[in-house]
């Protein structure tokens, strides 16, 4: 038997690490030549990681959740073959793993401007530190869970004294301790938060805490969100939209399209008219680089669409919204929703985005503040469109009237301009006609 | 005589009566306490301390005689020992009155009055005290009811002439040639095996299946032991009927049904204990109670505004040692401070040979409550302390919920084993685990060292066993 090693494939262009989101196999597991042994993401793409051999799992790499580096080794099996060459290799695999980081423990915790000079690699867990602490053997250990409901309170004599004392009942007191004994700092951590705390009787206070690894979709949105609320000086603008035309206009066209032309949603109208607008102002369809200093305007329109898929926020693109009309647009977010949702969207059709729509359908609310999708400088938010009376001047008319809540990066964009430009887009939605007169 | 006014009035200075007044005392409140006998109560004069002194001079006696038996692994040999029963009665006398002062200047330390007399309820604030010098009454706002608890007399068995209760038997001045004990509880058997090692023939007659039937088989099982190779004769699923042959014998009815007469000297009837609630004008107050027992709260607050009651007239376990903590805390209480019973265990100790303690559940009991688990056992074969004390009769045992290793019960069977009750009660408060138990070094070499053996059998790894 020979120990064949498999390494982190090169993933995509450019791409150096990429975080391990899913194991499909485990140690002492069989695996086929194909079978897919787990799945790595890169900044945009999951890729799933086949074996090339048959053999048996003796090692895996990386927890959940950890990035790995290119190259560096991510399963061993063990597959039939001469032993030649196997005592070098598992001499081999005490050593670290090649491409990951050995952290260097300062001898002394930092202290002060000294943090600064600590190189990023010590202050984070490489891949190879967390397979050695998980290659310790683990001691058995019985957790302290919360006290389950209708079981007396454990607590030493002194700690139910001063409760007593202090008129806490301990039975709404969580407990910390070895088997969800209280402690003198839970009673501590319960007067501190005063009587208001206590629950309604009859009802029992939950006290557990459950962990859930920020992994794959979820850690990409969670840093991007990250970068795009701390870089990004936002302005939020919110105007309403008179699209009682604009409806009427969409069910005259829904009842009269061909069988082959999609269903249309307001958001291609909306499409249409960014792009109207944004011909006249090409600064809002930009790309901000703010380490270079260099505000990129593109002069195609490339529309990102938020949507939600089961696996989380995606934003695929419309690429050239400015080549496509109504129909093309409409038929270009349908196939890109759906791709989307089934998780067969390309990488390329997932980047290049140059302005972004966010739209929470029936459930848009009346305003929303939303996050630029970074580098972006402008966002454009659908809320839901309602019935609401409007005064035309003699008597209060029903009309079908939907906010639009944009943000847009002050650094590069004034007030003035972003409010042109959403007042530009709620004049094209009133009167949808002029969406579409050329000149 | 003139009337008493007090804000407290203790009725009864046994442990829970004493130690609730002179706590009282203490906090400031002004507290009378009233008892007929001498301060301590049965515990004091006639209970735990007189039995012990001669529980003590039994081991001491039979020790000595064992060495002029020849062939004695210890490698001492001895003259024949003799005993000066009334010498002995005088020593442990001794010891109960310098307890009785030692109770009586705490209880005037503190401040507390004493009238010595028998109390009786007038109405719920005022008792009246017969006392050498006349009636004296007493008017108090808080009134706490320590009467206690007395033994219990079989119909059949009236005491008195050969027929004995514990506290005749601890004043005996001549070890009876042959002693009959009806009843294999603690105290019957604690003092049979007294009497046994000072020289005499004893029979024990039990109505139950088996020897103290409130302890787990598993507990008991070594001192069954014991008592055979003492010679002790135990009669289990036999009832006493009465006495035969003009005092001098006992009959009996045995578990397959036959009379049978036993030859005896004195017949001690330790059948239990039964809560003093009588000749203390019960009636006049109308309490409500829990079968014998006077109903309290976890206050030790009785049915009526006022009135407290603590030890053994209200209920099981009757032991010292929960009167003392009752009293405490009642005294607390009336002082105003926010007191309740939360207790996790009450400890027990059986001064049999060898000497039993429990604390907390039995593995019975333990799965009756509906709890999963587990349990560990060190045997003192084991230990090397018992060993080199020549007693490695014995166990302990822990048990412990399978799913959090919280210890719910700590057991033990062992000469001098009562010594190690403090640390099975503190575990048990202090809501330790098995893991806890198992990670405190116990020092070497003792016998406590059998716990942390037991907690790592629990735990699945034990190394001595």
């Amino acid at each position: 038997m020979v120990e064949h090693v498999i390494k982190l494939p090169d993933v995509g262009e450019g791409v150096a690490e990429a975080e391990l989101v899913e194991w499909h196999v485990k140690v002492g597991d069989l695996v086929r030549e194909d079978t897919i042994l787990g799945a790595v993401m890169t900044d945009k793409a999951t890729v799933e990681i086949p074996s090339p051999v048959e053999g048996e799992v003796v090692w895996l790499g990386a927890e959940v959740g950890n990035v790995v580096a290119v190259g560096s080794d991510l399963v061993r099996l063990k597959v039939a073959g001469d032993d030649k060459g196997s005592v070098a290799r598992d001499a081999s695999a005490r050593a670290p793993a090649a491409g990951t980081v050995q952290p260097s423990v300062p001898a002394a915790p930092p202290v002060g401007d000294a943090v600064a000079r600590v190189p990023l690699a010590t202050a984070l867990p490489s891949p190879s530190a967390n397979r050695s602490a998980q290659a310790a053997p683990l001691r058995h250990f019985v957790r302290g869970g919360a006290r389950p409901a209708g079981e007396k309170p454990l607590a030493a004599p002194a700690v139910r004294l001063r409760a007593r004392e202090a008129g806490v009942d301990l039975r709404q007191v969580p407990g910390t301790g070895p088997a969800g004994r209280i402690t003198h700092e839970d009673l501590d951590a319960f007067l501190a938060q005063g009587p208001s705390q206590a629950p309604t009787p009859g009802l029992q206070a939950r006290t557990s805490v459950e962990d859930i690894k920020v992994v794959g979709l979820r850690r990409r949105v969670a840093e991007k969100m990250a970068i795009a609320n701390a870089r990004i000086s936002h302005i939020t603008y919110v105007e309403e939209v008179d699209v009682t035309a604009l409806e009427e206009l969409r069910a005259t066209l829904n009842k009269q399209k061909r069988q082959d032309q999609p269903k249309l949603t307001l958001l291609p109208f909306l499409m249409r008219a960014m792009v109207r607008t944004i011909a006249e102002q090409p600064s809002l369809n930009a790309l901000f680089d703010d380490e270079a200093g260099v505000v990129h305007q593109h002069a195609g329109v490339h529309i990102g669409i938020a949507a939600q898929t089961p696996a989380g926020l995606m934003v695929p693109v419309v690429k050239h919204a400015e080549a496509r009309d109504l129909w093309g647009c409409a038929a270009e977010v349908t196939r890109l929703a759906e791709a989307a949702k089934a998780g067969t969207a390309t990488r390329d059709e997932l980047t290049g985005s140059t302005i972004t729509i966010t739209s929470l359908g029936a459930l848009g609310g009346v305003v929303t503040t939303p996050i630029i999708n970074h580098p972006e400088v402008a966002i454009l938010g659908v809320n839901k469109i309602m019935v609401r009376p409007v005064w035309d001047g003699s008597a209060f008319i029903p009309r079908k009237m939907m906010n639009l809540s944009s943000s847009f990066d002050h650094r590069v964009v004034d007030g003035w301009d972003a409010a042109l430009f959403v007042q530009r887009i709620k004049a094209l939605l009133e009167t949808p006609a002029l969406i579409f007169i050329e000149g | 005589m003139k009337e008493i006014s007090c804000k407290l009035l203790v009725i009864g200075a046994g442990p829970g009566g004493y130690t609730c007044a002179i706590r009282a005392g203490q906090l400031g409140i002004d507290t009378v306490v009233v008892e007929a006998k001498k301060p301590g109560g049965t515990c004091l004069n006639v209970g735990c301390i007189p039995s012990k002194a001669l529980i003590h001079v039994a081991e001491e006696f039979e020790k000595v005689a064992q060495m002029t038996a020849g062939e004695n692994p210890l490698g001492i040999s001895a003259r024949k020992p003799e005993l000066d029963l009334s010498k002995t009665m005088a020593w442990k006398d001794g010891i109960v009155g310098r307890l009785n002062s030692g109770v009586s200047g705490l209880l005037k330390k503190a401040g507390v009055k004493v009238v010595e007399g028998w109390a009786r309820f007038r109405d719920g604030k005022t008792a009246e005290v017969e006392t050498e010098l006349g009636l004296q009454v007493i008017r108090a706002e808080q009134i706490v009811i320590a009467t206690g608890s007395e033994a219990v007399e079989l119909p059949s068995l009236p005491f008195g002439g050969p027929v004995i209760s514990s506290t005749e038997a601890l004043a005996l001045t001549e070890v009876p040639g042959k002693l009959v004990v009806v009843g294999a509880g603690y105290i019957g058997l604690e003092l049979g095996t007294a009497f046994a090692k000072m020289g005499a023939a004893v029979t024990v007659v039990e109505a139950q299946a088996r020897i103290l039937p409130q302890y787990d088989a598993e507990l008991t099982r070594p001192v069954a032991k014991r008592l055979r190779d003492l010679g002790i004769e135990v009669l289990t699923g036999a009832k006493a009927k009465g006495l035969a042959s003009k005092g001098a014998a006992l009959s009996v009815e045995a578990a397959d049904g036959q009379a049978m007469t036993l030859a005896a000297d004195k017949i001690l009837v330790t059948v239990g204990r039964k809560p003093v609630t009588e000749g203390w004008g019960l009636g006049a107050i109308d309490l409500d109670m829990d079968g014998r027992f006077l109903r309290i709260d976890d206050n030790c607050r009785t049915s009526m505004r006022g009135i407290y009651a603590i030890g053994d007239v209200t209920g099981e376990p009757m032991l010292a040692h929960r009167a003392t903590a009752q009293g405490e805390m009642v005294a607390e209480i009336i002082a105003g401070r926010k007191r309740a019973w939360d207790k996790v265990c009450i400890p027990a100790v059986c001064f049999t040979d060898p000497e039993i303690v429990t604390a907390g559940l039995s593995p019975e009991d333990a799965k009756a409550m509906g709890f999963e688990i587990k349990t560990g056992l060190c045997p003192f074969q084991a230990n090397g302390r018992a060993m080199t004390l020549g007693k490695e009769a014995g166990f302990i045992r822990v048990v412990a919920r399978a799913d959090n290793h919280l210890l719910l019960g700590i057991q033990g069977v062992g000469a001098g084993i009562a010594e190690l009750s403090a640390g099975f009660s503190l575990a048990l408060e202090m809501g330790a685990r098995l893991e806890d138990v198992a990670a405190t070094i116990h020092a070497h070499p003792t016998q406590s060292e059998g716990l942390l053996e037991a907690a790592l059998k629990a735990l699945g790894h034990p190394i001595h066993i």
